[in-house]
């Protein structure tokens, strides 16, 4: 039976098992590699997407509970103001090493600084624990956080 | 690190029977004459396209090191190109063509340093004396910069684009002979220079192996004997058949390297999903005879019994150490041990192959060595390593865990099972957890003797590793010329072997990793025995500057000058005072080593509070030589090598066997570190010295492990003498 979610404003229909994971959907159906696998168990971050708003790992999420639902993927992340502030001060402060975790920690920045425009530390740390990086790229990712959380504020001033 | 040096001879040795191992191969070979709109080649890894953008190969793997971009710097410099004008490509694996290709041992740097800068130099050459042609006028009279080529008597300027197509005709110069630019005038190498990926990566596009997809690509998942070694007795697949999307079913069994190491079942099919959850119906039994004994526990109770008795071989003697020991003023001893480490990239390992109806292989690989993969199929289905294409992908983390072929191997035996059709396989991550070439265990039990007058005099360590017919397995070697052996006069270095059925491999940093632990953090004992500091034992023991060679020709000479550089720098750094804490609960320590060229003197500050160890700040001091190529990325690698070191004290659990298997799942009970353990700040001083610039990606790891152990014993007055560090 074929479901209909949106991805990144664009309304698509995929016809496969309700049960696939929409990590394997966005890979595999949709053409949307930017989203990665990492561990399969929700315990990586890799896999991040926002699903209404929120940061969830698209690994653990089934298609049929994407149905209906609104999505965004690092393909999509810059059209909110807030996820082009993120992956400005991402560009700017050279913060990927090998890369590949970057697409979840992005989405889980965007989600986080989304809901809390001014994050304390422990807010960065509360929002960013799920998403590991095995270069430990974290010391720019706060760097960036904090950019991202200036200019927000800037931009909203 | 004999077994790293094993392996890079036999980097060269691949590179040597291509031509010469330490210069490009690039001799500049010329494409035909090419048409005004075509780029010109210059050589084989500039080409000049009609409006002066400038495209160049970046010919070594990128895991994340930061190659892509660090060579195409030291071409674009003696060019003389503005870098705004600069295209990087990846290169195909082409070592014939381009030089070495493999990303190891932070040799990219030393390998390349000059040869990439001969070949950016012999294109500007070229373009000169294009111009000098044309205009009539010597080559001595003109100057280059930002990709044009100036005559300042007759004011005269000519884009290099315009030169190109007149420039390739022209015969290539001796590239030993070429000048290159005095580095005070470098205006690319030495300047922040950002990622060439980082735009694609923060906009996802499709860069790594994972992401490979080739027009009608089928997907595999394998199932692998638990056992490593294990092999495939038989197996009933006509339910996984019946599965939706199954479309076949791949025994992977002859002829693997190692022999029979990697047997496993292909499950092939159009989504990866599909064919990963097909697995649960296969029926599958294997041979695990003679490798099912092997346990963490049983490792631990032989070495233990080993430590006690006389080591099995001498790894290195020099006086009478048991002697000494009986006249010292003091004698110190310890036992320290390390546990199995796996890779854990967080890109699973996978590939991307297709056999094509003509015999060809073409892969998309995300492989650290292209050149031994190469070889290794070749070996492996018996075809001629010619009649390969590899395309290098983005590497999503190396770390050591890519030098391996199986992965490409087991891929290879897939393809050709479905001709024509391309085929990707993935790990899933406890396939990739479980069938690692880990970091070997290991246990040393260490003495010192201290003269009276607080010198440390005379050493002993026996260690005890993984090996077989009097060899240490792939990285779990140690150096004879170990420091301090060579530079005290009474020293036995022991070392007996247990077996194994895993398979070991380099993990950043191999066989250092855990070396520095055990010497730096034994030292520091010996130190406190002694009545002094860890830099001032290490002062006195280092003395004036000498030269050790190592014992491993491949290796490096130690120079204990460069030692005490670092040394004095990060003490000078970190305000270090050797005055032991008094504030309960925070803790400094130090710690020393020589690894991949690189001399690194590290200090950490931590704070041990309700049995939880934080680390503060980490204090970093290297010598690399003359030149930071690309100081962003240096940054980026020693604050990752830092936060990895810290990793491996405290953070990662230890790959553990029961039965021979590995029982670790996922990163559950494998965890990786997270930005809540990050240290609040890596601060980063150089040593400048007049030597050939050295590589980074692992150098600035070892050290901070024993300043760790270091820094909780001045915290607590406990000394941590296994990795990972836990207090009970």
């Amino acid at each position: 039976m074929a479901i209909s979610l949106t991805v990144n404003r664009k309304p698509r229909t995929v016809d496969v098992e309700p049960d696939k994971p929409l990590l394997w959907v966005l890979r595999e159906d949709l053409n949307m590699p930017g989203t990665k696998f990492g561990c399969g168990a929700g315990l990586c971050g890799a896999c991040t997407v926002i699903l209404n708003g929120e940061a969830v790992r698209s690994c653990q999420t089934a298609l049929s509970d994407a149905a209906g639902k609104e999505i965004v993927t690092i393909e999509g992340v810059t059209a909110s103001p807030v996820g082009a502030k993120v992956v400005e001060a991402w560009t700017a402060l050279d913060v990927p090493q090998c890369g590949y975790c970057q697409a979840g920690q992005i989405m889980s920045a965007t989600a986080l600084l989304t809901a809390t425009p001014k994050p304390s530390a422990d807010e960065v740390t509360a929002g960013m624990a799920g998403n590991v990086c095995r270069c430990a790229t974290y010391l720019r990712i706060q760097k960036a956080i904090a950019e991202a959380s200036k200019a927000i504020s800037g931009a909203a001033a | 690190m004999t077994a790293v040096s094993v392996s890079r001879r036999s980097f060269l040795a691949a590179s040597l029977a291509g031509g010469a191992a330490l210069t490009f191969e690039a001799k500049l070979a010329f494409a035909a004459a090419p048409g005004a709109a075509e780029p010109a080649m210059l050589g084989v890894f500039v080409s000049i396209a009609p409006d002066n953008t400038v495209t160049i190969l970046a010919k070594n793997p990128e895991i994340g090191q930061g190659v892509k971009t660090m060579l195409p710097m030291l071409i674009a410099e003696e060019l003389d190109v503005a870098w705004s004008q600069v295209k990087i490509k990846q290169a195909d694996d082409n070592a014939d063509k381009y030089g070495p290709q493999f990303a190891g041992g932070s040799m990219t740097t030393p390998l390349n340093w000059l040869p990439a800068r001969q070949a950016g130099a012999g294109a500007r050459a070229m373009l000169v004396a294009a111009a000098a042609q044309q205009w009539s006028v010597p080559a001595a009279s003109l100057t280059t910069g930002e990709g044009m080529v100036k005559h300042a008597a007759s004011g005269r300027s000519i884009t290099y684009a315009a030169l190109a197509p007149i420039a390739a005709k022209i015969a290539a110069p001796d590239l030993e002979k070429v000048p290159l630019k005095n580095p005070k005038d470098f205006k690319i190498v030495g300047k922040p220079r950002p990622g060439v990926d980082t735009p694609a990566i923060v906009r996802g596009e499709p860069l790594f192996g994972i992401d490979a997809h080739p027009q009608g690509m089928l997907y595999a998942a394998m199932v692998k004997c638990p056992v490593i070694s294990g092999t495939l007795k038989s197996f009933d697949d006509a339910a996984v058949r019946k599965e939706k999307g199954v479309l076949a079913v791949v025994p992977i069994t002859d002829g693997e390297i190692p022999a029979g190491k990697h047997n496993a079942v292909a499950i092939v099919g159009d989504s990866w999903w599909r064919v990963h959850k097909a697995r649960e119906k296969l029926a599958v039994q294997w041979d695990t005879a003679g490798f099912d004994g092997y346990s963490t526990e049983g490792y631990a109770a032989q070495a233990k019994a080993l430590l006690g008795a006389t080591p099995a071989a001498d790894l290195f003697r020099a006086g009478n150490a048991d002697a000494a020991m009986s006249k010292a003023a003091k004698v110190v001893t310890a036992d320290y041990a390390y546990p199995f480490l796996a890779h854990a990239t967080l890109e699973p390992q996978n590939c991307t192959a297709v056999w094509h109806p003509d015999g060809k292989l073409e892969f998309w690989a995300p492989t650290q060595d292209p050149g031994t993969a190469r070889g290794d199929i070749a070996k492996v289905l018996g075809i001629d390593p010619a009649s390969m294409t590899i395309h290098m992908t983005r590497i999503g983390g190396g770390f050591g865990r890519r030098l391996m072929s199986d992965f490409m191997i087991q891929t290879a035996c897939i393809a050709k099972a479905l001709p024509g059709r391309p085929v990707k396989l993935l790990y899933d991550r406890t396939d990739d957890l479980r069938n690692d070439y880990f970091r070997p265990a290991g246990w040393h039990r260490m003495t010192a003797g201290i003269d009276a007058s607080g010198a440390l005099v005379a050493l002993k360590d026996h260690f005890v590793t993984f090996g077989e017919n009097g060899k240490p397995m792939r990285a779990a070697g140690m150096l004879a010329s170990e420091f301090p052996g060579p530079e005290l006069p009474d020293v036995h270095y022991g070392v007996s072997y247990l077996k194994t059925n895993v398979t070991t491999g380099w993990l950043r940093a191999p066989t250092s990793n855990a070396v520095a632990f055990v010497f730096q953090g034994f030292l520091d004992e010996v130190a406190e025995a002694a009545g002094t500091d860890l830099p001032e034992l290490m002062r006195r023991t280092l003395g004036a500057g000498r030269k050790f060679p190592s014992s491993d020709p491949d290796e490096p000479v130690f120079d204990t000058a460069r030692a005490r550089g670092v040394v004095d720098a990060v003490c000078k750094f970190a305000s270090w005072t050797g005055k032991r804490s008094t504030t309960p609960g925070k803790g400094r320590g130090f710690g020393f080593y020589f690894s991949h060229r690189g001399y690194f003197a590290e200090v950490v500050d931590l704070t041990v509070a309700d049995g939880q160890i934080t680390i503060d700040k980490v204090w970093v001091a290297g010598d690399i030589g003359s030149q930071v190529i690309n100081p962003l990325n240096a940054e980026h690698q020693m604050q990752g090598a830092v936060i990895d070191g810290i990793a491996q004290a405290l953070v990662w659990q230890p790959i553990e066997q029961k039965a021979g298997a590995v029982t670790q799942e996922n990163f559950g009970d494998f965890p990786l570190i997270r930005i809540n353990q990050t240290p609040g700040d890596v601060a980063i001083t150089w040593v400048v010295t007049d030597n050939p610039p050295t590589g980074l990606g692992e150098p600035t790891l070892p050290p901070v492990i024993p300043a760790i152990a270091n820094a909780i014993r001045d915290a607590t007055g406990k000394r941590l003498r296994s990795l990972p560090l836990t207090l009970a």
